[in-house]
């Protein structure tokens, strides 16, 4: 992305357009992949060989809703389920490439810290820790999600593949453990995919609904980021910013030849209250909502020339003097 | 923003109304071409996966032949009365030189194959039973395959089910003309006096109640693949 200082403000793309495509486009084909998986599944709700018990499924012979299952009926699904799995395999190769290719999997692939971050978004939702953690474009346990589900998706089609060609592909059915494993961990893998899925689907609308703006246009907004607003689901932080200058927050990393984004002195509007600008750029944050509140959290943005686009603003929380995130 | 936001709003509601109203149905009408198109484009690369040295044998231990469930369409399990059609012959006929009949002794006389596979139903379980009968493979060198022979029709007398195969799979070593199950002659429950019986294909696919196979220059659809369920129905 381009940090000229003589770049005009406007919002960062935050989401590629293969990405965003594919995002989509991807929604589309498991949720049908699921709704038709689950409607072949009916016609055997259970996993033991005939005649058998299986040890590992409290409910063998119970079908799942039929408001949940696609296709109508047994071959109508199975030829929904045939035809999406191209869509879902391609579409999940291109994102896969385009991630590698693009360096995007660097936003996503798990480092040194991440249990802890992990753990501390989790002390946060749980109201334990007052102030949302540090985050860059993703927090911890969002990471960890995205980075799980590429790796589910990989083994729903290879399990897939092995209960599809029993006989062909043996020795890919044999590595699950046969037939009747490998239909069981196809089902185990859906079921991850569906937790995760919908667990992604109630965060961004509980917690980052602008997030939904962003998979569409690519647009995002850092100073309505959840970590920006003290998100947590269903409760929203105002921004409430008492934009000051501050020194840099991190003065061991000398970057200060780095060309900056960000220059507040430069951008008149800034800290006035009567500023609102049209554009949604983070560091014109118009100062509303601090009358009511302006003693009981000061909150201090702080315009920080070291971190790139996905840090630009930092939060310091001054009533324990700590320093949010690292 | 505020538009965008409500159309987003307003598209994710129709969405969902779309979505709900197609739940458990069989998905818009437009799209039965497509998923034709696409079944068509899934035999082709089944037909190249597809090997004749691809091997199933039904581990041993588990052996719950006897748990093998009994299918047929007619409104009981399907008997050959021979008061009526006379003596049960299988007749190899088609686009072969020399079309056979083949009464339950003549098969016997043939060379055998005794083998315990996995049986896959389209449904998703799975069962295996010990059966014994002739090779395909066999019965068309027999009766002199000719050069455009690149389909079979096998033919039951339950109420006209059928399903035509491709070649290369009625011609695996493990496509059998089977005609007795762990030791003795079918029962009628299990496709007496002859049924198909192969781990490379669906349970449908698996003819019971023999009287016919009939090699064709082209496929002649079946009685699951015409009603929606693919004519390949690989494993």
């Amino acid at each position: 992305m381009d940090a000229s200082p003589a770049a005009p403000h406007r919002p960062e793309k935050r989401h590629h357009w293969i990405v965003r495509a594919t995002h989509w486009v991807n929604a589309v084909a498991l949720t049908l992949m699921v709704a038709s998986g689950l409607r072949i599944f009916n016609a055997y709700p259970a996993f033991a060989r005939k005649g058998e018990s299986f040890c590992c499924w409290p409910w063998e012979g119970q079908p799942v809703p039929a408001w949940l299952t696609f296709g109508g009926w047994l071959s109508g699904a199975r030829n929904w389920h045939f035809a999406m799995m191209w869509v879902l395999a391609v579409n999940g190769a291109i994102y896969l490439a385009f991630v590698w290719l693009h360096g995007e999997w660097r936003d996503l692939a798990p480092r040194r810290g991440d249990v802890r971050d992990a753990w501390e978004m989790i002390k946060f939702y749980l109201f334990v820790r007052k102030t949302h953690p540090h985050q860059g474009k993703h927090n911890a346990l969002q990471k960890s999600v995205y980075f799980a589900l590429p790796w589910l998706g990989v083994l729903a089609v290879l399990t897939g593949l092995a209960i599809w060609k029993p006989v062909q592909l043996a020795p890919l059915t044999g590595l699950f453990g046969g037939y009747v494993w490998a239909r069981y961990w196809h089902f185990l893998v859906m079921l991850a995919l569906v937790l995760l899925g919908a667990g992604h689907v109630f965060m961004v609308f509980a917690v980052d609904p602008q997030s939904l703006r962003s998979m569409v246009t690519g647009d995002y907004d850092e100073s309505r980021s959840p970590e920006a607003l003290n998100a947590r689901p269903f409760l929203r932080g105002r921004p409430k910013p008492v934009l000051t200058i501050a020194t840099p927050a991190h003065p061991s990393t000398p970057m200060a030849s780095t060309p900056t984004r960000i220059h507040p002195p430069e951008n008149p509007s800034v800290g006035s209250p009567a500023a609102t600008s049209p554009s949604s750029s983070p560091e014109a944050v118009p100062a509303v909502g601090n009358e009511d509140g302006a003693g009981e959290d000061e909150v201090v943005i702080v315009a920080n020339p070291h971190v790139g686009r996905e840090d630009a603003t930092r939060v310091v929380d001054q009533s324990d003097g700590e320093e949010v995130g690292r | 923003m505020m538009d965008r936001r409500r159309f987003l709003a307003l598209g994710g509601l129709s969405a969902a109304a779309l979505a709900a109203q197609a739940c458990d149905a069989r998905g818009p009408a437009g799209a039965l071409k497509v998923l034709r198109w696409a079944e068509r484009r899934n035999e082709s690369v089944e037909r190249f996966l597809f090997r004749h040295t691809s091997m199933n044998h039904a581990a041993a231990e588990q052996l719950v032949g006897n748990r093998m469930p009994s299918y047929y369409i007619s409104r009981g399990p399907p008997v050959w009365d021979e008061a009526v059609r006379g003596k049960w012959a299988l007749e190899v006929s088609g686009a072969v030189r020399r079309p056979l009949r083949l009464t339950l002794e003549d098969l016997a006389k043939l060379p055998t194959v005794t083998q315990r596979i996995d049986h896959f139903c389209v449904e998703g379980w799975t069962a295996s039973t010990q059966f014994t009968g002739v090779r395909v493979s066999t019965l068309a060198r027999l009766a002199g395959l000719q050069p455009d022979a690149g389909y079979v029709d096998f033919q039951s007398f339950d109420s006209g089910y059928h399903e035509s195969w491709d070649l290369e799979s009625a011609t695996h070593p493990q496509t059998l003309i089977a005609f007795m199950r762990e030791g003795r002659f079918l029962s009628s429950w299990y496709g007496a006096p002859a049924r198909v019986h192969s781990p490379v294909k669906l349970g449908y696919k698996n003819t019971k109640y023999l009287t016919r196979v009939v090699f064709m220059p082209q496929r002649n659809g079946g009685y699951w693949s015409d009603k929606g369920y693919e004519w390949y129905g690989g494993t």
